[in-house]
């Protein structure tokens, strides 16, 4: 037998031989006959024809399929006029980059003119998306199949379905899992009876999606069935606690983030008051000097854009630290026990900086970028989402309190700069150097805003005017939280801003500030050295 | 400080006299300021346009309004002067006062706006409100607006100071919250539908009690009306501050507690002087109105009030006359330096403020006694001397 292997055995390599390059010849051809057949397909003109191939193209749910719509999608996807070919377009000054769309083999460059773009509207847009989304649900990452299942529940057929149900068996991840429950019940209560729309408007009371929500708005208007009505307007209701919840707690974590800002633009002022009883009329200043700090460090170093802030928080805090105790020794200084006096002078050298700033840099608002790390936000759930910018600062303005808090209790200096706080004379004749804590104590005060100037270059504009739009709101902080207190300020800050930002809802922003301020008025009147004073007869008078 | 000293040739003799005897600074400014009123007057009226002699109406306009702003410096150094009450928001009463005669010359222009509306002013028109807000009724009569431009300062002063004084808020605290009021309210009269004419204020006033506010005699009667209101003003201030009351009032300035122990209410009399200035404040605020021809919530901004605190410090305060002074050399600077280099105009404000309080604390009506005063022995200085530099 074994020789008559051996003597067959070229013929059988022959023959193998054969069929491949003639099974490579027919698969190459074919290949060629459904890129050409498709090419023509999606240089159809109408819009059902079109629908009809991104069906075609999802059933076949091969890679290369995938990435044609994902081309066609971005507007990338061209036919050339001359071959009649899909090529890849990429934009190029005046001409256009094309590319083979399988291998992505350069084919050259072609002007705009030889290119067809293949058509596309809002509907095939959303067609290919859920096409597109039916593949990531097979996704190895857990996160992009929860974002493919809330894409395909937009506008769920059955087929889809049919996946949707198949995946609810193997799904491991929870919040995939809870997804696709949604999603299911989502079509029973659209396509299914009466009983599995009631089955399903338990699961979906619970869920906070406004897909869901208006899903169950539509129906409501075209179903007959009472018990169903009843059971769509108790869900809406639930959906309606939850969302007033949800939207309170945002009020409440944007009135943090607000009062955070108050905080540390309050922080400085509350410590220089403290100490020398100075109202510094300069400190917004400070912080345009912290703003524009971050902005210099920026444009000097446009390749360290990430880690621009972290050089910016000491730069400003020594700029604006520096500048501050050059006022003091200047001129704070000779003003001692005349406070009127210094709030006069003081604003006259906020005035001077300012008008210094407009005339160096320029009158108009300065670009300051936003690095990505803070750009954002904390998605929570459906309902609540967080921006990271507002979630840092909140944690920022606290560390910076925390290490004040630090300094005042357990440094010689903070030792220093209390005693005076509550006895100016007494500490003196104990042998406190006074005249050079009120300098370390402006620079310190004065840093402090320069480092606040740097978090609120990433919150509004960088202009010259950027401090006065903060000066008042941090007197009242100070004002209203007593002075040589820390805590005081802290609790200040946070209870105006979460005050006012409850009141915004049904106040407006502006009338909100007003109350607030009206508020802080009468509060005066009650407790005329706001809310944590210092008790003792030094400070007294 | 020898205006404050009762000599005892003057003792008992009317306000008047006293006044003419004992305020020789005083009385010789107000000479000035009518002098020099009624001539531009009479250069800007007889005069022929061209001569070399005319004065412009632009000029006219010009001293009206320092005139009008001397007046309010002036309140200001009744209350921070002589009380020791640094307001920060002395511009709302101002402002107010303002607001009052300028609603009364929006109901002027009757059927005149842009849109024709005889009932309703452009802004309401343009808000599509169907009737004028309760709180417009009344303003068509002169009267009544003159009334309100001395009631709400007045009734608003009394308000916030019966609280505040009362409650024994004193010096840094209580400046905070004037500014804290004055702020509260700007943002107030920015709202569109607050009923003022938000963002553009009230302006494209046409005429006052019939007379075109364009016309060269009614500039010229409305620059003599605000020299005339300067110099009444000036003269119940210097009645007020020499009177019983005004040394009392000195005596809260210089020691609060001990005139409280000796049995003064101090609330009291800081409350009077707290009135009478906003109220002039307002009236100041009325003759500034129809002279500009507008009034928005600017006026409300806590800048202006600050600014308006260094006028009164650079003529030097506790004299009144120096207010005046003060208020005149630093408006016709600001107007100098925005026409001649208006980029330097907020570094010459800035440094004015600093140089102020460092050097002249008596302001420019104290050099010569500080000049004086380093020439002489330290033995020859007078103790009242001392008595500005409290505050």
């Amino acid at each position: 037998m074994i020789w008559r292997l051996w003597q067959i055995l070229p013929l059988v390599c022959l023959c193998l031989l054969f069929v491949f390059v003639s099974s490579a010849q027919a698969l190459t051809d074919s290949h060629t006959n459904s890129r050409e057949e498709l090419a023509r397909q999606l240089s159809e003109k109408s819009w059902d024809k079109l629908e009809a191939t991104i069906t075609e193209l999802s059933a076949k749910g091969d890679d290369e399929s995938q990435k044609l719509l994902t081309l066609w999608l971005s507007g990338q996807l061209f036919i050339e006029k001359s071959t009649d070919r899909l090529v890849i377009g990429n934009r190029s000054g005046r001409m256009y980059l094309i590319a083979d769309p399988i291998t992505d083999e350069a084919l050259g460059e072609v002007k705009k003119r030889s290119l067809k773009k293949i058509k596309i509207n809002n509907r095939l847009r959303n067609a290919i998306r859920t096409a597109l989304a039916i593949w990531d649900l097979k996704s190895e990452d857990p996160d992009k199949r929860l974002q493919a299942v809330k894409e395909t529940s937009r506008n769920i057929q059955a087929e889809t379905l049919a996946i949707l149900k198949a995946m609810l068996k193997t799904e491991s991840d929870e919040d995939v899992h809870s997804a696709l429950t949604t999603a299911v019940a989502l079509y029973h209560i659209q396509h299914g009876n009466d009983e599995l729309k009631l089955q399903s408007l338990e699961i979906l009371s619970e869920s906070d999606d406004p897909i869901v929500r208006s899903a169950l708005e539509s129906i409501k208007t075209e179903t007959k069935n009472k018990e169903i009505l009843l059971g769509i307007d108790s869900a809406l209701a639930d959906m309606d606690r939850r969302q007033d919840y949800y939207s309170a707690i945002e009020s409440v974590f944007f009135g943090l983030s607000l009062g955070s800002v108050l905080l540390l633009a309050a922080i400085g002022l509350a410590i220089t008051f403290g100490v020398m009883g100075v109202i510094n009329m300069a400190h917004g200043e400070m912080m345009m000097l912290g703003a524009y700090t971050t902005f210099i460090i920026q444009s000097a170093f446009p390749s360290l854009m990430e880690q621009s802030l972290f050089i910016a928080i000491p730069a400003a805090f020594v700029v604006a630290g520096t500048v501050g105790i050059l006022i003091e020794r200047l001129v704070i200084r000779h003003l001692y026990g005349r406070p009127l006096e210094t709030l006069l002078a003081t604003f006259g050298i906020s005035l001077i900086l300012q008008q210094a700033v407009r005339t160096i840099f320029s009158p108009l608002n300065q670009a300051v970028s936003t690095p990505e790390w803070l750009s954002g936000s904390w998605i929570i759930n459906d309902a609540l989402s967080l921006t990271w910018n507002r979630v840092y600062i909140i944690g920022f303005s606290l560390t910076v309190f925390l290490t004040l808090l630090f300094i005042m209790h357990y440094t010689r200096f903070g030792l220093n700069m209390r005693a005076v706080t509550q006895n100016r004379a007494m500490a003196n004749s104990m042998g406190i150097p006074t005249h050079r804590v009120d300098a370390m104590t402006f620079g310190l005060g004065s840093g402090i805003a320069g480092v606040a100037g740097v978090a609120l270059s990433q919150l509004t504009n960088v202009g010259p005017n950027l401090g006065q739009n903060y000066i008042i709101d941090s007197f009242m902080v100070v004002v209203f939280g007593g002075v040589g207190n820390l805590w005081g300020t802290l609790v200040a800050a946070m209870s105006l801003g979460v005050v006012n930002k409850l009141l915004e809802p049904w106040a407006g922003a502006v009338i909100a500030k007003i109350l607030v301020l009206i508020f802080i008025i009468l509060f005066i009147q009650k407790r005329p050295k706001g809310l944590f004073a210092l008790k003792g007869r030094a400070v007294e008078d | 400080m020898s205006s404050v000293k009762l000599s005892s040739t003057t003792r008992g003799k009317g306000p008047l006299s006293r006044f003419l005897l004992d305020d020789p600074a005083g009385k010789w400014l107000l000479i000035a300021v009518f002098a020099i009123s009624i001539i531009v007057s009479g250069l800007n009226l007889l005069a022929p346009e061209g001569s070399a002699l005319h004065v412009s109406s632009y000029t006219v306009t010009l001293l009206g309004k320092y005139l009008c702003l001397g007046l309010l410096a002036l309140a200001l150094d009744l209350v921070w002067g002589y009380c020791g009450i640094l307001s920060l928001g002395h511009g709302a009463f101002f402002a107010l006062g303002g607001y009052a005669m300028g609603m009364y010359l929006m109901r002027q222009i009757g059927d005149r706006g842009a849109y024709g509306n005889p009932e309703l002013p452009d802004f309401m028109v343009f808000l599509s409100w169907q009737e004028l807000p309760w709180y417009w009724q009344g303003f068509d009569s002169f009267l009544f607006a003159m009334l309100m431009v001395a009631l709400v300062p007045g009734i608003l002063a009394f308000l916030f100071g019966w609280l505040a004084f009362r409650s024994r808020v004193t010096g840094v605290y209580l400046s905070i919250i004037t500014q804290a009021l004055t702020y509260a309210l700007m943002l107030l009269f920015f709202q569109n539908d607050f009923g003022f004419g938000g963002n553009n204020g009230l302006t494209d006033f046409k005429d006052i009690l019939g007379f075109s506010l364009k016309s060269d005699t009614t500039r010229v009667a409305l620059l003599m009306c605000s020299a005339l209101a300067l110099g009444l003003g000036y003269m119940i201030c210097r009645w007020l501050v020499d009177s019983r009351y005004g040394r009392v009032l000195i005596a809260v300035r210089d020691a609060e507690s001990r005139t409280r122990f000796m049995g003064y209410r101090v609330e009291h009399f800081k409350l009077v002087a707290f009135v009478v200035s906003a109220v002039l404040a307002g009236i100041a605020g009325a003759l500034y109105v129809p002279q500009v021809g507008i009034i928005n919530p600017g006026e409300f901004s806590p800048i202006n009030s600050i600014e308006l605190v260094i006028w009164v410090a650079v003529g030097g305060r506790g004299t009144l006359y120096g207010a005046i002074i003060g208020a005149l050399l630093v408006n016709y600077a600001k107007t100098w330096f925005t026409g001649a280099m208006p980029d330097a105009w907020l570094f010459a404000l800035g440094a004015l403020f600093v140089v102020t309080t460092l050097w002249l604390p008596k302001g420019v009506v104290g050099l010569y006694g500080q000049v004086r005063e380093k020439f002489l022995k330290p033995s020859a200085r007078t103790q009242e001397q001392e008595v500005v530099d409290h505050g």
